[in-house]
């Protein structure tokens, strides 16, 4: 991070030059590195030492998922530049915000941090490789394309001279970028589409200070809060008298939903914590449970005036001319991001009236936006020092709960630097949940078993009503709740997709691909349709997908991958299931045994994906991977369970995660068609959930409609 | 004061003797590699050596580790990187990486005692906690140590 504070010490220096104002957003100057030697901002991404090191700037979020460097690699690609040489930093939120927004979205969420940039930081590359070009050229006084770059070197063919990018970055830096600059075609690239290191490794095994619970500063406190165990409650009164009295303890603070305790050591804040006695108001949701929960959503599967999702030809005709009708429920428990590194957020109120937050955001402008409102200071006085994130998987972007709270704690602390961390139980009991659900579908199949009419009714609370209530609504829809059934790819003619928004209490939130429980619904139900109509389940998809869909295409892939239709190792059994969503396209075969006393094992998953590119095909099989353990654990174990209004389970004793000993061998097969741009952090826990559920039901015979699978007896009867 | 012998140097704290070592390590020595996942012993990400034997930092009372060898992640590597860390760079392990401190630590330690650890020996062993998934590839950096050219010294510091 030397590189990103001797730019920030510039631009003080450069502020004052310019008499106190506010930069301009296009500044091609030359920053100061440490020691003083000149380093050259090409343009808003791109930062180039004499020595030819440069400095890639990210401006989306890293949680895990790679981004940081498949990001770095695109805008390398159309930089030429040597790799060996290419660092990373975020861009300053801070800065981006006085430059006009010059990095453009910094959030980061549905697998969007490289499909959704691609374009311009490719561009950025290669705009700067122009300008670096024009520079070379105009030292040589020859025309610019007589001149080409490669790998950090720009070379004059006629004469052979070359000059390193280090040698001309000041002089490119006072071009005029050019106007539109030329992409390499994918199938030219030298740096993105290759299996590169990641960027971020070699600090993380040191275990460096990287995430947010790690900021250390002069005089640092530390803070634990509590917030009402019942979501929305309020604080009644507080008893802190034998909390303050403890060592180390250096103030109690109650804010109206919480309160926190600040000391010298976050166990000794936590310690004191315990001993508060807190009176809450519960807000009249003290009586919720499961069954009220479920109530309110049957009330809404019961609604004769629901909202349309979709509606193609005509169900009623449809079911009228059906042979066999199929109808089944299915459901789902609220669920917990559980990332590992707890919610945490550093703030500092400076005397000069300028807020320093340090935070593990997947939204860095949103964290701005909250901590600006929290502190009552323009956003020109807030910078968002960007860690890496300890997980993220939704958790981190829409809500900005734990940056309001650390400000409105280091508003009572002013001028000191006040670390909140959220304990495990806490972290647990006041996430933003993935929604319980309840789906009820109906099918109408021909004398041929093909599926001629299907009804779907989807009762579930709506993420985008408590996220982003100014959301645009189409009537009522909320397109989480109701994906891969308002967008199946299946040919029936006659459909019908109805929407119950019910939303009660708890708070719900987006889970690595949000929606992802209707691509379990949608497919096992497939399975049952196949099963009543006597076909094998893949031949049963393929007959209602067009001939170019690209779900036809990764399910041919990875049918033959995994060998479907040859006999499976003994006592194991397979299921397949195929699902789109985040831009991309995959299928899954998962292969699993089912003990005599009814323990379920995935032992192999073998998943194809399309995702048009791959930038960096080792992190995208890292993702696969990812999206199989974080989807495992709500098949087998995971639920989150309400009880007198607040949540039953509260440490990883009774969420628990999948063990190394539960990991299954995957092998990921990436079949890119190119001519798209897919995400990879989400797409591979969609079919996961109805590939393994349909692979119980070919070794049990046992169709499994309510996850997850430790609430059924799995034993054969 | 508790005398602790973390990552070869000696520290005097002072500090209630019940605090557990982790919050020592972060805090009072300024070592924050060790991280804080769940404060109930479970999830392992708080994993450091005590005596060359992995121990969950976040319940072990600084009293129980005074006069102990401790070592952290940051005392892991001495001159150059520690075998498991580099075969973690070579195998991509980390995703988010918050977990693999204490993953680190854990495979260290059962390499130091179990060189050509088997996958019912990795299985049992490894029981630290990872939200991203990464166990495929801390079992093949695991055993590609083993069968590289020796085990890995038990602890740096």
């Amino acid at each position: 991070m030397t590189t990103a504070l001797s730019r920030r010490e510039f631009l003080k220096v450069g502020s004052s030059f310019a008499g106190g104002l506010v930069l301009e957003f296009w500044f091609p100057v030359a920053s100061v590195a440490a020691g003083g030697v000149a380093a050259a901002e090409v343009n808003a991404w791109i930062v180039i030492h004499p020595d030819d090191r440069v400095v890639i700037r990210i401006a989306r979020s890293e949680m895990g998922q790679g981004t940081y460097t498949a990001l770095a690699q695109l805008v390398a690609e159309e930089l030429d530049c040597d790799w060996a040489k290419v660092s990373a930093e975020f861009a300053s939120p801070n800065e981006h915000i006085r430059r006009n927004r010059i990095w453009g979205s910094m959030s980061t969420g549905g697998s969007m941090g490289v499909r959704s940039s691609q374009d311009y930081v490719r561009k950025a590359g290669a705009s700067a490789r122009e300008m670096l070009i024009a520079a070379a050229a105009a030292q040589w006084k020859v025309p610019v394309l007589e001149c080409v770059a490669e790998k950090g070197i720009i070379s004059h063919r006629r004469t052979g001279r070359t000059l390193r990018y280090g040698e001309v970055a000041a002089d490119a830096a006072r071009l005029v970028p050019p106007k539109d600059a030329t992409l390499r075609d994918p199938a030219d690239w030298k740096i993105a589409g290759k299996p590169l290191h990641r960027l971020d490794i070699p600090d993380k095994v040191l275990g460096k200070p990287v995430f947010a619970v790690d900021v250390t500063l002069p005089g640092m406190l530390h803070a634990s809060i509590a917030q009402c165990p019942v979501f929305g409650g309020k604080v009644v009164s507080v008893d802190h008298r034998e909390a303050l009295g403890m060592r180390g303890v250096k103030k109690v603070v109650r804010e109206e939903d919480f309160v926190a305790v600040v000391a010298d050591n976050w166990w000794r804040a936590n310690e004191a914590l315990k001993k508060v006695k807190i009176e809450w108001d519960t807000a009249g949701n003290g009586r919720v449970d499961n069954e009220t929960i479920a109530a309110m959503l049957r009330e809404g599967l019961a609604d004769p005036k629901l909202p349309r999702a979709r509606k193609l030809g005509d169900t009623k005709a449809g079911f009228a001319a059906a042979a066999k009708v199929v109808e089944a429920e299915y459901q789902s428990p609220y669920l917990s991001h559980a990332t590992m590194e707890p919610q945490t957020c550093t703030a500092w109120l400076k005397p000069e009236g300028f807020l320093d937050v340090w935070t593990s955001t997947q939204d860095a402008e949103a964290s701005m936006a909250a901590a600006a409102a929290t502190a009552g200071l323009p956003l020109e006085k807030v910078e968002v020092h960007k860690m890496m994130l300890g997980g993220g998987f939704g958790r981190r972007g829409g809500p900005q709960d734990f940056v309001r709270q650390g400000v409105a704690i280091a508003k009572a602390l002013p001028g000191i630097p006040v670390k909140m961390m959220w304990s495990r139980e806490e972290d647990m009991q006041h996430d933003f949940y993935r929604p319980a659900s309840i789906v009820r579908m109906k099918a109408g199949l021909d004398t041929q078993g093909r599926v001629i009419a299907m009804h779907t009714t989807i009762a579930c609370p709506s993420i985008l009503k408590v996220l982003m209530p100014n959301a645009p609504s189409d009537q009522g829809i909320d397109f989480t709740a109701v994906r891969s059934f308002s967008d199946m790819p299946y040919a029936v003619a006659n459909q019908q997709v109805d929407y119950a928004m019910r939303n009660g209490h708890v708070p719900v939130g987006f889970w690595r691909a949000p929606g992802q429980q209707n691509a379990f619904y949608r497919e096992c139900f497939l399975d049952e349709l196949a099963a009543t109509a006597g076909r094998d389940p893949v031949e049963f998809r393929l007959a209602m997908l067009k001939k170019n869909d690209k779900n036809r295409l990764v399910l041919e892939a990875v049918v033959k991958a995994a060998g479907w239709g040859s006999a499976p190792p003994a006592g194991v059994h397979r299921g397949v299931a195929v699902a789109d969503g985040f831009g991309s396209y995959a299928a899954m075969v998962a292969e699993v045994s089912v003990s005599a006393d009814g323990e379920p094992k995935v032992h192999h998953i073998v998943v194809a994906i399309d995702s048009g590119y791959v930038v960096n095909p080792d992190t995208c099989r890292a993702q696969a991977e990812s999206n199989v353990v974080f989807g495992l654990g709500s098949i087998l174990d995971q639920e989150i369970n309400v009880k007198d209004g607040r949540v039953v389970e509260s440490n990883f004793h009774n969420f628990p995660l999948p063990h190394l000993a539960q990991m299954p061998k995957v092998d990921t097969v990436l079949v890119p068609t190119g001519g798209f741009w897919g995400g990879h952090g989400e797409p591979a826990i969609l079919p996961l959930t109805p590939a393994v559920c349909n692979a119980i039901f070919a070794a049990t015979g046992k169709r499994v409609r309510a996850l997850p699978l430790k609430r059924h007896d799995l034993r054969r009867a | 004061m508790l005398e602790l012998t973390v990552n070869g140097r000696t520290h005097a704290v002072d500090v209630e003797s019940e605090m557990p070592l982790l919050w020592v390590l972060r805090t009072h020595l300024d070592l924050p590699g060790t991280k804080y996942g769940c404060g109930i012993a479970i999830c392992g990400t708080c994993t450091v050596h005590v005596d060359g034997r992995p121990m969950r930092s976040c319940v072990l009372p600084v009293s129980a580790a005074a006069g102990r060898k401790i070592v952290t992640i940051e005392g892991l590597a001495e001159k150059a990187l520690h075998p498991v860390q580099r075969a973690w760079i070579e195998h991509q392990v980390p995703q988010c990486g918050y977990c693999q401190t204490g993953m680190i630590m854990s495979a260290a330690a059962l390499l130091a005692r179990n060189p050509k650890p088997t996958d019912a020996d990795i299985d049992a062993t490894m029981t630290n906690l990872c939200r991203c998934g990464t166990y495929a590839r801390v079992k093949d950096a695991i055993h590609a140590l083993a069968e590289g050219s020796g085990a890995p010294a038990a602890t740096g510091g």
